[in-house]
């Protein structure tokens, strides 16, 4: 089975300066798997999956190769990648209040995702609307359609931005820090929320974080970024046991918080792996 | 004599029976002893935030009073509150928006000592440049970061900041704000050995707001639990740790991503 | 590419600017002196632009009129900028009824144009440069307070100030120390288009002969006095025209620009 997501050598830059943030990144995704990219902020796990959606700013220099369901999407115009987002491959922000436009209401929002790629009647739309926002877990669909972002919790908005990126059954799903902004309560039940709905879509996933601990809910392999470089792939087993790179072991260490005992000093990842000029 | 002395304190916002009208904290009574180490933990809405800040006198609360060292601290004019600006300092959750963006780090570290109302009612060290250098120190920050602004440097360097700035006036009493809760999850540690080892070496007293019970129960020795502006539960943290008796401090617990390794 | 419109709008300011500056010590010739026998003469390599209904070079003229554009328009800003960022920025930190006034004031003065101020002032002392840089400053104090106010909500809600208090910092201190600060980048950029707005009104007033009396040339008097020539030589209107449109498209171009320059590198910075 081929794979569903390839990415050879992709190098990232931006500005005249052409400063590089990704220094030649390959890695490979199946259908229906959960891949976990994690990193540090600035490592450039954010700019690796904008560059996959098409997403960076006109300052951002791509080359290598993102293959996606076999087709080359370097290189490609907007006006061809624009089909391809919300249908194929679709994403999940992590402020949903950024991500959710606060002048419209929600019904319309998701309606919208789903009217620009399939040609149904609004009456059609709306009943398909209602039925996603149950499906993510939303008491009263009626209302939380009707209703803007700002009268709706962040839980809430995280689930009606579940529910537009899951509604036209997309192959890849990119998650970018979904739960970040959220309390640890709804963070769980978001975190759930995704694992059932990936499985019934059959959607591979792309789950970018900080925050190892969250990424093994949901994620069976792991990259790991450091500034610019994939220095670690493996599964989760393969990571706690036998990582390659030091700086994993670092981030192993310090996910498990729970782990070490009260009034002991907890590890830093410098015990594990000191990166020059920083302190 | 308790350090703190927080008695029946509500905090609302709008007018009751007004749409939008919140009561935030809700009834709250709570002793803070010298040389304790509290955890306040709870999520969005639980009102920890609030009562931390009524603490500071940053906001008042709506009916109730708060007690510092005896004194009423609550509704008060701000040139009586020397005594309480001097002894407790803040540790603001995001340090991106708690460093003004246009004063270098140096200027931003010794604020506080050249605050008046500081000056006049504490001990407060009088070397800014001195003091300054201490205090970097103390935070393992080198002192060339003094010349620089907060965007040149990273989140934890830019926390560390914060918790310079707080200890600049020799203060009996460190408030962090979710101090870590911003930054990347393997740069927390860091902060958070930071903040015990400057709490144990200078005999610190410490409130620490948190939504992450682990992190809590490493660093402090008691804890109460907030939810909807009310305490759910308080104890000693390893024991609330352990055996939760709220039905909500154990869904929190529950809730907390563990690494594992399916 | 994106940084053209904001080069651009330096390059004609600076044109402005220097032209005013050099009109201090010299013109081409004197614009003042009335010369009968050369009325009207098309632009030739005497005269680059020509000569007016009175015989005067149009160049000279324009350059010593580029001395009050720019004299008016910096005076008038200042002074809008005085009396308008102490109010919004009172406003801002404050809040509540000191705020509702401010904006009531502001709204108030917002209903005086700036021609009837300088109508009043004119009727009261007489027309001159004077009463046109007080009119316009005065009428351009709202839209400072404005942002001013608007700009200092944005930085009251930022940790820093909260922060500040924290340490004992008393409210005035920080209004100065970390209000004025993260606002200036906001002014600056309401302080060029205030400029072109007020060159305008300084225009259109010495077109009234309500500004500066003659006969020291103005721009918006040289339209004035090119009106009688409309049909016969209308390049005698071309130019102060020009003048006038090209240093209001330089300031908004500026403003733009440095706005546009800001902008990234405040997020950059966050």
């Amino acid at each position: 089975m081929s794979p569903l997501l390839e990415v050879t050598d992709l190098r990232i830059a931006f500005g005249r300066s052409r400063r590089e943030v990704v220094h030649g990144a390959s890695f490979s995704l199946e259908p229906g798997e959960r891949l976990g990219l994690i990193g540090e902020s600035g490592s450039g796990k954010t700019v690796t999956a904008l560059a996959v959606m098409g997403l960076l700013a006109e300052n951002a220099y791509v080359s290598g190769s993102i293959r996606l369901a076999g087709r080359e999407l370097v290189g490609l115009r907007d006006s061809e990648l624009a089909p391809l987002r919300g249908d194929l491959m679709s994403m999940v922000f992590q402020e949903p209040m950024t991500a959710l436009d606060p002048t419209m209401p929600v019904g319309r929002q998701v309606a919208e995702v789903l009217l620009l790629h399939q040609n149904l009647g609004h009456g059609v739309a709306r009943g398909r609307v209602l039925e996603v926002l149950a499906e993510v877990g939303l008491e009263d669909p009626e209302r939380v359609a009707d209703a803007y972002p700002h009268a709706l919790s962040g839980g809430q908005r995280q689930r009606v931005v579940v529910a537009m990126a899951l509604i036209n059954r997309p192959d890849l799903v990119i998650c970018d820090e979904p739960t970040t902004a959220l309390d640890v309560t709804v963070q769980a039940k978001v975190l759930n929320l995704l694992d059932t709905e990936l499985e019934a879509v059959g959607a591979s996933c792309l789950f970018i974080s900080h925050d190892l601990a969250v990424v093994s809910q949901l994620c069976e392999r792991v990259l790991v970024m450091l500034d610019g470089d994939l220095v670690e792939q493996g599964t989760m087993a393969q990571v706690f046991n036998a990582p390659n790179h030091p700086y994993t072991r670092g981030l192993v260490a310090t996910a498990r918080l729970d782990a070490v005992a009260p009034g002991e000093r907890l590890p830093t990842v410098e015990d594990f792996y000191e990166r020059p000029g920083r302190r | 004599m308790s350090l703190y002395e927080v008695d029946h304190v509500s905090r609302r916002y709008g007018r009751v029976g007004t749409p939008g009208s919140v009561l935030a904290v809700d009834d709250v009574s709570l002793i803070v002893e010298t040389g304790q180490r509290l955890g306040i933990v709870g999520e969005s809405g639980s009102g920890k935030s609030t009562l931390v800040r009524m603490m500071t006198a940053l906001d008042e609360p709506t009916s109730g009073g708060i007690r510092f060292e005896g004194d009423v601290v609550s509704h008060r004019a701000e040139r009586d509150l020397g005594g309480l600006r001097s002894s407790v300092q803040l540790v603001f959750q995001d340090p991106r928006s708690s460093l003004n963006p246009r004063m270098r780090v140096g200027a931003i570290v010794t604020e506080p000592l050249r605050s008046r109302l500081l000056r006049v009612s504490g001990d407060v060290p009088t070397d800014h440049r001195a003091r300054l250098a201490e205090v970097l120190e103390s935070v393992d920050l080198p002192l060339e970061v003094a010349d620089r602004f907060p965007h040149e440097l990273s989140g934890g360097q830019r926390q560390r900041v914060a918790i310079a700035r707080a200890l600049a006036p020799k203060p009996q009493v460190l408030i962090a704000d979710e101090p870590v809760s911003a930054l990347d999850v393997s740069v927390r540690a860091q902060v958070l050995n930071l903040l015990t080892d400057l709490v144990a070496a200078h005999g610190l007293t410490l409130i620490m707001v948190s939504h992450d019970l682990t992190v809590v129960r490493h660093v402090c020795d008691s804890v109460i639990v907030m939810r909807h502006g009310r305490i759910e539960e308080q104890g000693a943290s390893e024991q609330v740790y352990r055996d939760p008796q709220s039905d909500y401090t154990r869904e929190l617990l529950a809730a907390i991503p563990t690494f594992r390794v399916t | 590419m994106r940084r053209a419109g904001l080069w651009i709008g330096v390059v004609l300011v600076a044109v402005v600017i220097l032209a005013a500056l050099v009109s201090l010590v010299w013109t081409p010739y004197d614009p003042l002196q009335i010369q009968p026998a050369q009325t009207l003469q098309p632009a030739s390599w005497r005269h680059l632009l020509g000569t007016d209904g009175f015989g005067i070079d149009i160049l000279s003229r324009l350059l010593v009129g580029a001395r009050t554009t720019v004299y008016v328009g910096v005076v008038a800003v200042s002074l809008a900028a005085l009396g308008g960022v102490p109010l919004g920025v009172l406003a801002g930190m404050r809040g509540g009824w000191v705020s509702e006034i401010v904006l009531r004031v502001s709204d108030i003065l917002y209903a005086f144009p700036a021609l009837l101020l300088a109508i009043l002032l004119a009727a009261a002392v007489g027309a001159s440069t004077g009463t046109a840089m007080v009119a316009i400053g005065i009428a351009s104090i709202p839209a400072f307070a404005r942002v001013a106010r608007a700009a200092t909500l944005i930085v009251m809600t930022q940790d820093y100030i909260l922060a500040a208090r924290a340490s004992g910092t008393s409210r005035w201190i920080v209004s100065v120390r970390h209000v004025l600060p993260n606002i200036a980048a906001v002014l600056g950029v309401q302080a060029s288009v205030s400029f072109g707005i007020a060159i305008l009104a300084e225009a259109a007033l010495s077109y009234l002969g309500l500004a500066t009396p003659p006969p020291t040339p103005t721009w918006g008097r040289m339209l004035h006095d090119a009106q009688t020539y409309i049909f016969t030589s209308p390049i005698q209107a071309l130019w102060p025209g020009l003048a006038i449109a090209l240093s209001v498209l330089g300031l908004n171009l500026l403003g733009d620009g440095l706005r546009d320059h800001l902008d990234p590198r405040l997020r950059e910075a966050a």
